[in-house]
């Protein structure tokens, strides 16, 4: 892994980094389609999917337009290889069952709607322009996770058992989202961009106030993995996915789908 | 077409109630849930939109399927959206179903053991991507044939779902020609794609009309009810005559060696599909009904303790709020 040394590098870090979390877990949100619980489930994982990749056609696009290699969007999601993806490692673990699912999406939404918030305010025009139309997507993604999580974990027995070995299970992946590189560094500098770690609070907030809803209890513990947005260290199902994603345009180079 | 085969119910009715009732349809009146109507009536019509609601169901597996696959991030939006639609088409019916008295739980049960059909066209499985497109053109397409007339059916509630319904499924199969013509017009890979698409899914889309008339013994009572509108051979041409001159468009070969223009007819003539296939994927035989309806069992045995939890929450929730008030 390349220590970014410009802006430019860390720009399209930064850029990457956006795109990817949305990229991988839509992908995981799109593997419900057809199999969900109830038919209102269907409809609203498929929709949240649907948004998360067309926030990645955003965020890929911009990245590729700052690389400045003529790449496109497409390029970026089906032609890297899994050590050049910078997703946090929350959004590549396998969905488990629908609570895992569930509870992966609010962890997520809650840090991704308090960073678009900020992004809102970047120096960068077009980054503030992307996180003010996904601000209100997302939005409605964590309203609606935070409804599912509060209903499942104060719900029945069997219900709330499964909700809480979610946590248990998700927690250890939620400390990376809060950490900070040079790169990071160099976007809190140039305005595009806040610092990690500063998003924090304002998350322990929210999701202390759900879970104590959702009569969950979060573990005693701030181990947190990493290497997804680094890119140091991804976890074994990154490269599955990858597989099944990119398949098509690894099969056939250079053909227009 | 969802809706194959559905056996209207015999009536034994009021005869000057079922006159009146006749009468009405007659005059283009819409009948609606809190109208009198015949038992027969009533049941043909849960049978056939509950049919119509479980294939729009079903069929998110097929285009499910390919998803995770797509091959860019604009033909897996489109996808989404797609199987987010029909999902939506689903929601219509089953409420549409429910203003004649069958709840969405019962009519679900109906399907997972078999009582109820879907589509005999889910039970075909997609197996490279120029499927896709092809669901789109030929599929949406077909059950744009049926479901235009059905705008103008009787019932109030199945009119209205499929006014909706039909905006979006011309925009699917738009789409769905649209993925198969980049196919058809790609590389020497891509176009055989198309073609192997074509070849396996003319006949199965042929057969969502249902079986020929003469062997269609439903028909009359359904269509003097105006919840059938046109017979199936009468749509099944109207299919194949839209359909020929935008495969020869792709430059792409429909797998029927005799079929030709008819000056005479005015239409195209067609191999009918073979119809003993079709009667054993009704029956169960076809190559994907087994794991379509285990998928859907899964789904709904997998998806019991979410329900049930989310029903303990909301009465939990209304408990507390009675006690603070
Ligand atoms: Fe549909
Ligand atoms: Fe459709």
């Amino acid at each position: 892994m390349a220590t970014p040394v410009n802006k430019e590098d860390a720009f399209s870090q930064f850029l990457l980094r956006m795109g990817d979390n949305t990229l991988i877990l839509g992908h995981r949100v799109s593997e419900w389609c057809g199999h969900a619980p109830v038919l209102e489930e269907d409809i609203a994982l498929a929709n949240t999917a649907l948004d998360l990749i067309g926030q990645t056609q955003m965020w890929l696009g911009l990245a590729a337009e700052v690389q400045g290699e003529g790449k496109s969007a497409d390029d970026l999601a089906f032609l890297r290889d899994a050590w050049d993806f910078r997703n946090v490692l929350l959004c590549e673990v396998p969905n488990g069952d629908f609570g895992r699912t569930l509870m992966r999406q609010f962890l997520f939404d809650a840090w991704h709607s308090i960073q678009l918030g900020r992004l809102m305010k970047s120096s960068d025009e077009r980054v503030a322009a992307i996180a003010e139309k996904a601000s209100k997507e997302v939005a409605y993604h964590l309203e609606r996770s935070a409804d599912t999580v509060v209903g499942l974990g104060d719900g029945t027995e069997e219900s709330h058992r499964r909700m809480q070995e979610a946590l248990d299970y998700l927690w250890p992946y939620v400390g990376e989202m809060f950490q900070s590189d040079e790169a990071d560094a160099e976007m809190v500098k140039a305005g595009i961009a806040p610092d990690p770690a500063s998003l924090r609070e304002e998350y322990d907030v929210l999701v202390s106030r759900i879970l104590g809803d959702a009569t969950l209890i979060i573990p005693d513990s701030s181990f947190a993995h990493k290497g997804g947005r680094t890119g140091a260290m991804h976890t074994e199902h990154l490269g599955h996915l990858l597989t099944q994603m990119q398949w098509l345009q690894r099969a056939y180079p250079g053909a227009k789908w | 077409m969802y809706a194959q085969m559905i056996k209207s119910e015999a009536t034994q009715d009021d005869p000057e109630k079922l006159a009146a009732f006749q009468a009405r349809i007659d005059a283009g009146e819409k009948i609606e849930p809190k109208d009198w109507m015949p038992e027969g009536y009533r049941k043909t019509l849960i049978r056939q939109i509950g049919q119509h609601a479980h294939s729009e169901i079903v069929g998110q597996l097929p285009e499910g399927n390919w998803i995770t696959r797509a091959p860019t991030l604009e033909r897996k939006a489109i996808l989404l959206a797609k199987v987010q639609d029909e999902a939506g088409h689903g929601l219509y019916l089953y409420c549409a179903a429910e203003t004649l008295g069958v709840s969405r739980d019962e009519i679900t049960e109906m399907l997972l053991d078999g009582r109820m059909k879907y589509s005999s066209i889910f039970n075909y499985p997609t197996l490279n991507w120029a499927d896709i497109g092809a669901v789109g053109w030929l599929v949406d397409g077909a059950a744009i044939m049926n479901q235009v007339p059905l705008q103008r059916t009787s019932f109030g509630p199945y009119s209205r779902a499929m006014i909706r319904i039909c905006k979006e499924e011309s925009f699917h199969q738009r789409q769905g020609y649209d993925a198969i013509r980049k196919m058809a017009e790609g590389t020497p890979e891509q176009k055989k794609m198309a073609q192997d698409a074509l070849n396996r899914l003319w006949y199965p889309s042929l057969m969502m009309f249902g079986p020929s008339d003469k062997d269609s013994v439903h028909s009359a009572q359904s269509m003097a009810w105006k919840i059938k509108m046109n017979t199936n051979d009468e749509l099944r041409q109207k299919f194949v005559d839209q359909t020929v001159p935008q495969a020869e468009y792709l430059g792409l070969t429909i797998p029927d060696p005799d079929l030709k223009w008819n000056e005479e007819r005015g239409h195209y003539d067609y191999t009918d599909p073979d119809w003993s296939e079709f009667f054993e994927v009704i029956k169960g035989n076809g190559p994907c009904n087994v794991d379509r309806l285990a998928a859907r069992n899964k789904a709904w045995d997998d998806g019991a303790w979410v329900r049930d939890g989310l029903l303990a929450h909301a009465k939990k929730k209304a408990t507390r709020q009675h006690a603070a008030e």
